[in-house]
């Protein structure tokens, strides 16, 4: 249960020339073809195991929501198969259906129906779907007097009261407010956990980075990659920079991980390093130790403002720390072809233990979209281990200096003056 | 292909049920009313045609001499006439008003057209059992006859639901069909013989009448109403074979474009 087979998946849709071509070609008896295909998708296969989380990223009308749809059946593909096994719930769009006229609870009874559930089961369901839903009395007001927070934490509660075989999640990780986010957000690990099948569209690299064992990037229709979510967001992210013609490479390190660069060359990166107190190169820190990150950097072509950012991520890819020169106030302006630079970033090792890499970005401005001359994932990777302080858990050291008061009066009696 | 549109309705009988049931709610929500509306709209139709045809226009009809003879016969065309608009005028607009929930939600569309047939249903139910209870009261209620209705009914539902396929398919991918069938609705009224008996008018013209599928359908109920008469089930044939063949081509249509359909809306 909660195999999904896709194989030579493709979708068109039929763009006729004229009002009339359409009924032409519908009355006149073997007439040609009189329509275009505007093709969406193509060529997408995979194949995704039981229990497995897939991330699937890309542009806006890159194609994954018509993916999506496919894959739940709202949509026919134009050629190719789905093949699914096991019960299918989307988190598509949120709270569509909802009349609002009717309560919460009728509501969730039809909710319910839609998705093929008999009456007795969604009576069974209902105390569970209220009490997730946290609306309280209002389960029994009309829908239309619900903000909008309320109709999702309904609509989702209703969606995932039953563990699916298969769960399919449409940028519905954002529901509601903080809290409910991330009691969402749990629930859907819940059911990872216990074995439902993911499919999940997001921008939020953190996410996708957390709970998928693999990523899809689609790329004008097509699957651009298949593969690691940290190596997949890297890619898709030097995509994003991609705008004016730059190149992507991909290269794979020794460690194994596939180190990503693209940009459009103006200023290219030539060495990082990271450094002890006596300036010897090293690839693991100890906590609490003062190092030095430095990168030296080449201009190639005369750019009139440069920009040096790097962030340290962990090895699931979250952003631990970032920073560039332009938020520093420490941009540089008008550099000449051929100038060297050398920057060094001092800072104490407040990491926890374990490995990390670091990002890098040569950019005009402070965000690489603008003009990018060259964006570097894994241009270093260190570990960091723990010899000099208290063992602790986590990936930040906050160095808590501890002081304990002992008293054998009770607690009242402190706040009687 | 039959059997798995069968087992669909089965496995989403709740969603199709429950949606009748909202539809119902929802019509009356906010009426003080509620169900009365159902049938105070024919009624006040009834009213007004009986009025003008049978006293101002001193039409009566041939053998029996009473007004109220004239209000039972309107009744009888214009109940059945209603079911049948409804049925047809609702399939017609069905997928394109369930856009929203065609393009979001996976479920078994042929679910859309039981929802239609189910509520039309509901409200002829109502009204037909008003009109029987008014002829039992006036002492006017048909005999055995009455039976007839059953098969009768069977009769129109094929033909309405067929028709009504075709007309909710393609209407999706050609909007004209919505605006030619609500004129095409108006002639094809008149030229059924409901506000008046067929007998008023010339011989050739009752021959060109017998093409309309209707005609005899309508004119079966209006006898079993009226005159407590068996239909003539002979004449009815061509209104069945029609009515098959409306189905036919209507799930044909459905079953080739209910993939494309999303697309389009």
């Amino acid at each position: 249960m909660g195999h999904i087979r896709v194989t030579g998946l493709g979708k068109a849709y039929k763009q006729y020339p004229t009002r009339w071509s359409r009924l032409a070609e519908w009355l006149i008896p073997f007439s040609p073809p009189r329509h275009r295909q505007h093709w969406v998708l193509q060529d997408v296969a995979f194949e995704i195991a039981p229990g497995e989380a897939v991330g699937i990223v890309g542009v806006n009308g890159a194609g994954k929501s018509t993916l999506l749809k496919m894959i739940t059946g709202t949509t026919q593909p134009t050629c190719g198969h789905i093949q699914l096994q096991g019960k299918v719930a989307a988190l598509l769009e949120l709270g569509m259906g909802f009349h609002p006229d009717f309560t919460g609870r009728q509501n969730a009874v039809m909710a319910g129906q839609l998705l093929g559930l008999h009456l007795e089961e969604i009576d069974a369901l209902m105390p569970e779907i209220e009490r997730f839903a946290e609306i309280g009395e209002a389960i029994d007001h009309p829908v239309r007097t619900y903000s909008s927070g309320m109709q999702m934490r309904l609509a989702f509660s209703v969606a995932t009261a039953r563990r699916p075989d298969i769960l399919i999640v449409d940028e519905a990780l954002s529901v509601g407010d903080a809290y409910f986010q991330h009691k969402s957000f749990d629930r859907i690990l819940s059911f990872r956990k216990a074995g439902t099948t993911l499919l999940i569209v997001s921008h939020d690299r953190s996410a996708i980075q957390s709970i998928c064992d693999s990523a899809i990037l689609l790329e004008n229709g097509r699957m651009a990659l298949h593969g690691k979510p940290e190596e997949v967001m890297d890619y898709y992210n030097a995509l994003l920079a991609e705008k004016e013609g730059q190149t992507v490479r991909r290269e794979t390190l020794a460690g194994g991980q596939v180190q990503t660069s693209s940009g459009t060359g103006e200023a290219g990166i030539l060495s990082v390093r990271l450094l002890d107190e006596r300036e010897r190169s090293i690839d693991a820190a100890e906590v609490g130790q003062a190092v030095v990150l430095e990168v030296q950097v080449e201009v190639r072509q005369a750019v009139e403002r440069l920009v040096l950012g790097f962030m340290i991520k962990d090895r699931l890819g979250q952003a631990m720390y970032g920073i560039n020169t332009h938020r520093q106030d420490k941009a540089l302006t008008d550099l000449q072809a051929g100038e060297r630079v050398t920057y060094r970033f001092a800072f104490v090792m407040g990491l926890g233990k374990g490995n990390y890499s670091v990002a890098l970005s040569l950019s005009r401005l402070d965000s690489h979209l603008d003009r990018n001359y060259e964006w570097r994932d894994y241009g270093l990777v260190f570990h960091v281990i723990n010899n000099r302080q208290e063992d602790f858990v986590g990936s930040a050291w906050l160095d808590a200096k501890t002081s304990i008061t002992r008293t054998t009066e009770p607690m009242v009696a402190e706040r009687q003056p | 292909m039959l059997l798995s549109l069968y087992r669909s309705l089965r496995d989403y009988r709740g969603f199709i049920l429950g949606s009748v049931k909202r539809e119902f709610q929802s019509r009356y929500r906010n009426s003080l009313f509620g169900a009365l509306w159902t049938v105070l709209n024919p009624l006040s139709m009834i009213v007004v045609y009986t009025v003008i045809f049978s006293h101002i226009m001193r039409a009566r009809l041939p053998g029996v001499d009473d007004g109220m003879a004239y209000s039972i016969y309107l009744c009888a065309g214009l109940l059945t006439w209603g079911l049948f608009a409804e049925i047809t005028l609702r399939s017609q607009n069905m997928f394109l008003d369930n856009a929203n929930l065609l393009k979001k939600i996976s479920f078994p569309r042929i679910c859309l057209p039981m929802i239609v047939l189910l509520n039309a249903g509901i409200n002829f139910a109502i009204i037909i059992g008003l009109f029987l209870g008014f002829l039992l009261i006036t002492g006017r209620l048909p005999g055995p006859a009455l039976l007839a209705l059953i098969p009768l009914l069977a009769l129109q539902v094929i033909f309405c639901a067929g028709l009504g396929m075709i007309l909710g398919v393609l209407n999706v991918f050609f909007r004209d069909i919505g605006q030619f069938y609500a004129i095409c609705l108006q002639f094809w009224f008149w030229l059924t013989p409901i506000v008046y008996p067929i007998s008023i008018l010339p011989e050739w013209v009752q021959r060109l009448l017998q093409l309309n599928p209707l005609t005899n359908l309508i004119g079966a109920y209006q006898n079993v109403l009226l005159y407590g008469q068996w239909p003539v089930w002979s004449s009815l044939l061509p209104t069945l074979v029609i009515g098959v063949l409306f189905c036919l081509i209507g799930l044909r249509l459905f079953r080739q474009r209910v993939g494309e359909m999303v697309d389009e809306l």
